[in-house]
């Protein structure tokens, strides 16, 4: 709960430090800042009970549990990471820069609300605080048609998604009479449920499903991927999933634990059919970033697994894997900006006879393909070799069996950048990344080798 | 108060709200003009808006009507943010019709 004031105070911060002629000292300021609000995050660790706000219980509301102190600490991390980022890549851009960063941290702040949300008035203010402000991201290269497209798109499907998870908001509202998570689960756990609280249930879960881009709501995802700027795509496709998908897991264990049995079955078909879909389409792209969304869509499926039973291992497993995939894209995310750049192309070509050219961007990049893919020792294999193995306790074989032979397959098409480095003639164009691009690449990166290697202290810290 | 709305039977604004969404729905899905398509999405909206307040009237809780301002807030700056996203559409193409909208595909 202080973690989301101290953010908002940051945001609204940046947004006056234009008008004071603060520009050159933003962005050192807002790293203090976040580091700052990262140590109070840690401080809430041991916090249980209610949360009390200038004497005002606040428990009805939100709640602070592990779960939503280590998810928090993630999204503060990644976004100190995006903040790093935004210095080079917004030098060209100074007038608008205080617009930016505020708008960055207050799609933190709707990822904070997301992480502790304890009752459907909090779970929607922070999706609706989450999207808009990527609208306006995605959208913010405004002399550009598509990012003025990929804006626009993103904003009629998510609000169209909006509608309905107001509509299953208010039919559970309806049934069960309350909005209050815990009050939701003892209906849904009293035996005597109306059929409209199951119809509320699914219209919620298709609106879930859009915000984490599953199959058959995945449409939007590519488009708005390759029309944003590259350092918005970065940050959708790694805090903002993250944070989707935590607020995803939380809706299940706290508000639908006893009409679970109806979802699952759900669940599980569009687990399989995002894997699927999602690797089948990656392997034709020829755009980095559209490849990457495809990619994103997979690792969703991925993820869902977790969701189709509820116990204290998947909480777990979600936040290794949703650590590693967040490092691994945002490393690749980090090299791939100034290759872009350098090439003035989003293509896998871009990327010819990198590895001649820069061989240490090269392995980098590497080791986050590797990642990506699942391949040992790095961390990405051991998120989904946890990721499986809860889901065969939990008895899904048979999916489990898909995403397995679905991760092989999904080897190739980040193979195809590989190759691309290490195989093509190179041109003469040579990328410069600017010490923060190392920085954040290099971290990442090495976080990646370190997490595949000692597992346990992040896998531990949840169960 | 709770008299004068209870008079109507609930399921009927259930069926009025059900009904007002769907017109909602449908236009989202088969208008071209992002205007239309804007207003369309407004009125889903407003339907939630009018199956929560009658839905709070009967479970006897303001719960209900509280998030009523919740949406009607979200909504306002939802439409503020896309109608800027769309003068930005219409001064680089100079329509609102979304079949423009075409660069990005597969």
């Amino acid at each position: 709960m202080n973690t989301l004031i101290y953010t908002t105070a940051l945001g609204l911060f940046c947004m006056m430090a234009e008008v004071f002629n603060l520009r050159k000292l933003m962005i050192p300021f807002i790293l203090a800042g976040l580091t700052a609000i990262f140590y109070a995050n840690i401080a809430d660790w041991n916090h249980s009970g209610d949360v009390v706000l200038y004497g005002i219980n606040m428990s009805h509301m939100v709640k602070v549990d592990h779960f939503s102190v280590a998810f928090s600490g993630l999204s503060i991390l990644l976004a100190a990471f995006i903040f790093i980022l935004s210095h080079d890549y917004y030098k060209n851009e100074q007038h608008h820069l205080s617009d930016y960063l505020s708008i960055l941290l207050f799609i933190l702040c709707g990822a904070l609300v997301l992480f502790s949300f304890n009752n459907m008035a909090m779970l929607f203010l922070g999706i609706e605080i989450v999207s808009i402000s990527l609208y306006i991201m995605a959208g913010s290269r405004r002399f550009d048609v598509r990012s003025n497209e990929a804006g626009f798109k993103y904003f009629l499907l998510g609000s169209f998604a909006s509608g309905f998870l107001l509509l299953g908001i208010a039919l559970i509202y309806g049934t069960s009479g309350s909005f209050y998570m815990q009050q939701i689960s003892n209906y849904a756990m009293s035996g005597n449920v109306s059929p409209l609280f199951y119809l509320g249930m699914l219209l919620m879960l298709m609106a879930m499903l859009f915000k984490v881009a599953a199959v058959p709501f995945h449409f939007w995802s590519p488009d708005v991927y390759e029309g944003a700027p590259a350092l918005v795509t970065a940050l959708m496709s790694t805090l903002v999933k993250v944070a989707v998908f935590a607020a995803f897991y939380r809706l299940m264990l706290f508000c639908f634990t006893g009409t679970f049995a109806y979802a699952q079955q759900i669940l599980a078909l569009v687990a399989a059919a995002t894997i699927i879909l999602g690797n089948a389409v990656a392997l034709s792209q020829q755009n980095v970033k559209r490849l990457l969304a495809y990619s994103g869509i997979s690792h969703a499926g991925y993820m869902l697994l977790t969701l189709l039973s509820i116990n204290g291992g998947n909480a777990a497993a979600l936040f290794f894997y949703g650590t590693t995939y967040a490092l691994a894209t945002l490393g690749i995310f980090a090299l791939a900006i100034p290759v872009f750049a350098s090439m003035r192309s989003e293509q896998v070509d871009a990327f010819n006879g990198l590895g001649k050219k820069h061989p240490l961007m090269a392995a980098m990049l590497t080791i986050g393909m590797l990642s990506l893919a699942g391949i040992p020792p790095f961390a990405g294999f051991l998120g989904k070799y946890y990721i499986f193995s809860e889901a065969i306790i939990s008895g899904q074989v048979t999916l489990t069996f898909i995403a397995i032979i679905n991760s092989i397959i999904g080897v190739y098409y980040y193979f195809k950048i590989i190759l691309a480095m290490y195989t093509k003639p190179a041109n003469e164009s040579i990328p410069e990344p600017t010490p923060a691009f190392w920085l954040v690449a290099g971290v990442c990166v090495a976080g990646g080798i370190i997490l595949g290697i000692f597992p346990n202290s992040l896998i531990t810290l949840l169960q | 108060m709770e008299n004068t709305i209870q008079t109507v039977p609930q399921n009927w604004y259930l069926l009025l709200s059900a009904f007002l969404f769907c017109i909602g729905v449908m236009g989202v899905l088969m208008r071209r003009n992002a205007i239309i398509i804007l207003m369309c999405i407004e009125l889903m909206l407003n339907s939630v808006n009018l199956l929560l307040v009658s839905f709070s009237a009967y479970n006897g809780n303001s719960d209900g009507q509280v998030f009523v301002f919740f949406i009607m807030v979200v909504a306002a700056a939802e439409v503020a943010v896309g109608l800027a996203l769309l003068m930005s559409i219409y001064r680089n193409v100079a329509s609102t019709d979304i079949n423009v909208l075409n660069k990005l595909k597969w």
